[in-house]
């Protein structure tokens, strides 16, 4: 049992740490549920070791009539039911309060509006804007403003899915043909860990996003430079590397705005090297960790939908020079 | 003597389970084979025994939906939609103008053929290459029912693949090679 408890903390997915009001309520709603659940356990063990411990008084099968013993049994079993009762209205009304609270958040007006297609197994992220040539697609790696409130559209096109950052709201599904949204706001600056939360294939554990929240002017700055197409190649090797991507493979699933590279498929590169995990939250992105993850994709995830590409070396490295330019 | 029959037939079920079997990376099924499709009967010595007459991927149910995945991925819908033509030519049908065995349909794939049809090769890869040929063939029957797939990810326009009566491959004249009158 320990060693289960133990085990739990091993997701890397801080679970009771909020990062906005959404998160902190839900994670003192779940506190609240533990301690009166704990001492609710401890009521019940205590008076179960206490029966075990007494001795049957009298012949076995009679019970005789004692008016005393009588009351005092129809008080306690009356206290009991009473705290019970008292217990479940207050759970019922922290839940009622929670879930409203929860919807305040749904009701505001967004600052941002973010739509994310859960795919297997990544999430493709484009940030709405009214004017088309301003809406930017990325992928895995959100940022949103401190103190904004920003709306998310959750849709999948393949199986459902589940949009869970436990720092900043509850879970909300993704189901195929379906719109569904969910609103977040985070009241501090940091990194919150996200996971799909509903079973959705093979490498459903590695199906992971970061939510990057940042002051405002930080998250424009941000939001501008990701609009921008991608940096041309810098070097010799850098443009060697930009035609093996567009004369090789790459250019059937992945898109680097600015290159005739455009497919839907796979996730958005355009600005690859400035996230910081690669294959949605599986690897860092280091060139070693591309390197291997572009040519071995099925060892890192198997069952992934990216396929081994085998590269020479020199196309490798050339291929490694563009991509770590992309910022 | 009953445990005994309920573990042989547990047994011979699982001998079904390689149409359900995944490889998710192998080496690429024609690594050995460059000579794929031969323009001249005349070679020397013998010639090579026949390929598997299904292709690499065409007992596999699990390939034969990854390449029906990869069909709408890779946008051969684009032209081929879901198989009953438009801008290129209708897959689902008993005509084949390149050939309807699986080296026919690979290198169809792999060199284009005049009047659209992209080259695809040195950009998909080799093992997605075969599952799209198997998918290819299971559009019009040419595979076993249970390894056809049986079901669409999006509104099903037409019936599924598994549903469709076999068509025997007649073989047709590519257009534009019509004999000139």
């Amino acid at each position: 049992m320990l060693v289960a408890f133990s085990l739990a903390g091993c997701s890397g997915l801080p679970v009771l740490d909020g990062g906005g009001a959404a998160g902190d309520r839900i994670a003192g709603h779940w506190r609240l549920h533990l301690w009166i659940a704990l001492v609710v356990l401890i009521g019940v063990v205590v008076f179960l070791l206490d029966a075990m411990r007494r001795r049957a008084t009298g012949a076995a099968g009679v019970l005789r009539p004692d008016a005393a013993s009588e009351r005092r049994l129809t008080v306690g079993v009356s206290v009991a039911v009473g705290l019970t009762a008292v217990a479940l209205l207050v759970l019922l009304v922290a839940s009622v309060a929670t879930g409203r609270s929860l919807g305040i958040l749904g009701a505001e007006t967004p600052a941002v509006t973010i739509e994310i297609t859960g795919r297997q197994w990544w999430w493709d992220v484009t940030y709405w804007d009214p004017v088309p040539a301003h809406q930017m697609r990325t992928a895995n790696e959100i940022h949103i403003p401190v103190g904004q409130t920003v709306l998310v559209k959750l849709a999948s096109p393949d199986v459902i899915h589940s949009f869970w950052v436990p720092a900043l709201n509850g879970k909300q599904d993704l189901i195929p043909s379906r719109k569904n949204t969910i609103a977040i706001k985070a009241d501090r600056a940091g990194t919150f860990a996200g996971q799909c939360a509903e079973y959705c294939g093979l490498q459903h554990a590695h199906m992971r996003l970061l939510i990057v929240a940042e002051p405002p002017e930080a998250f424009q700055a941000w939001l501008q430079a990701q609009r921008q197409p991608a940096t041309p190649p810098a070097s010799a090797l850098a443009q060697r590397g930009h035609d093996v991507f567009v004369g090789g493979s790459c250019v059937l699933c992945h898109a680097i705005v600015g290159t005739e590279a455009a497919a839907r498929t796979g996730p958005d590169l355009t600005h690859l090297a400035s996230r910081a995990m690669l294959a949605a939250g599986t690897l860092p992105n280091t060139p070693g960790h591309l390197a291997g993850w572009i040519v071995d994709p099925q060892s890192v995830k198997p069952g992934t939908r990216m396929p081994a590409n085998s590269l020479g070396a020199d196309d490798l490295q050339a291929l490694l020079a563009y991509l770590g330019g992309l910022r | 003597m009953r445990a005994l029959v309920a573990a042989a037939t547990c047994l011979v079920l699982l001998a079904a389970c390689e149409r359900e079997q995944r490889r998710f990376a192998e080496v690429a099924p024609s690594a050995g084979r460059p000579d794929m499709v031969r323009l001249s009967p005349l070679t020397p010595g013998g010639a090579a025994p026949a390929a598997s007459p299904r292709g690499p991927y065409g007992e596999n149910a699990w390939a034969v939906s990854e390449g029906k995945r990869l069909f709408q991925a890779y946008n051969c819908n684009g032209c081929h939609a879901n198989g009953g033509g438009g801008m290129g030519p209708p897959l689902m049908d008993a005509k084949w103008l390149y050939g309807s065995e699986p080296e026919n349909v690979y290198a169809t794939i792999v060199e284009g053929r005049p009047n659209g049809m992209p080259a695809f090769g040195g950009k998909i890869p080799d093992q997605q290459l075969w599952e799209l040929v198997a998918y290819v063939r299971s559009m019009s029957g040419l595979l076993r029912a249970d390894v056809r797939p049986s079901r669409d990810d999006h509104m099903q326009v037409m019936e599924s693949e598994q549903a469709r009566r076999p068509q025997p491959p007649t073989s047709a004249t590519p257009p534009g090679a019509e004999p000139r009158r």
